[in-house]
């Protein structure tokens, strides 16, 4: 019934970015040096989260056509487990910030815009609480959560692009991907992303299963 | 066979840094590089992702074995 494959696939993925990441070439810049592989690490904790948004976002609509228990498990499974990987992006951010720009949270618009997006994510968590009866707090969260996503993709990768930032691939920054000439950061970066991108899946699915399981036997208890 | 795999990777990898980057003025942790002394924190990093990963896999088996004693 189990499927394996996948699993075993972002660990292998992940062994691969995780060694060469370190020993790879990269190209050598002046103030990032060698923190420049910091970027195959730090990126795709936002590329899982986005992942894990995104399938929230789905499986709220899904609700909302279904009214399956099921689909609302997927839901808040998935801005759990995202919630986690967004924390780790701003950490492992603030920490390379401060090493390059000397500080860790200097005022930008990508860094205010992910914070505000956390929060908004935070919220959602804190709603679902606030409802005692169960269809009401799927049926509410899922339509917060349809809001909440388009607002996120706004704050954190949409207005940063319009003003000065100092994060990479924002306004007034070019990515990394222009100093990667033979495109062998990128051949580490993907895989790596792909890799981060299915254990955070695989966690959301332990979670969900957990959730389904505890629901069982809720109902089943006359 | 994660052992061929992760062997096969070592041997890439030593392959990749033979065309390591020609000195620019940037100050680049080569040194560390020549000593070797990077395979040690390569391997303790690999060390912890498969121990966490092996975790991992045991909490998935054991839900998986909850399940069909739930299912019974």
């Amino acid at each position: 019934m189990n499927n394996y494959w996948w699993k075993v696939l972002a660990v292998l993925l992940l062994l691969y970015s995780i060694v060469m990441g370190l020993l790879g070439p990269v190209p050598a810049l002046p103030i990032v040096n060698e923190t420049i592989r910091n970027v195959y690490f730090h990126v795709p904790m936002w590329f899982t989260m986005f992942t894990l948004y995104t399938i929230s976002v789905v499986y709220s609509i899904k609700y909302l056509s279904s009214a399956n228990p099921r689909h609302d498990f997927v839901a808040v499974e998935s801005v759990n487990v995202g919630i986690v990987f967004c924390i780790f992006g701003l950490l492992t951010g603030m920490l390379w910030a401060n090493f390059t720009w000397g500080a860790p949270w200097p005022n930008d618009p990508k860094l205010n815009g992910s914070a505000i997006g956390t929060l908004m994510y935070l919220a959602y968590l804190v709603l679902r609480n606030a409802l005692e009866e169960e269809q009401k707090r799927a049926r509410i969260s899922a339509i917060y959560n349809i809001f909440a996503f388009p607002i996120m993709i706004v704050l954190m990768y949409i207005l940063p692009k319009t003003t000065d930032s100092l994060h990479p691939g924002a306004g007034g920054n070019s990515g990394f991907g222009e100093f990667d000439l033979d495109g062998s950061m990128k051949a580490v970066l993907y895989p790596g992303a792909i890799g981060w991108i299915l254990i955070g899946v695989w966690v959301m699915t332990l979670r969900f299963r957990t959730r389904k399981m505890e629901y069982k036997n809720d109902t089943a208890t006359p | 066979m994660k052992k061929t795999i992760l062997f096969l990777l070592l041997v890439i990898n030593g392959l990749m840094c033979s065309f390591a980057q020609t000195s620019t003025g940037v100050e680049m942790a080569t040194g560390l590089r020549s000593s070797g002394k990077i395979y040690v924190v390569v391997a303790v990093l690999v060390l912890l992702f498969v121990g966490m990963t092996v975790y991992l896999f045991t909490i998935d088996r054991k839900l998986s074995r909850l399940e069909k004693q739930q299912d019974q």
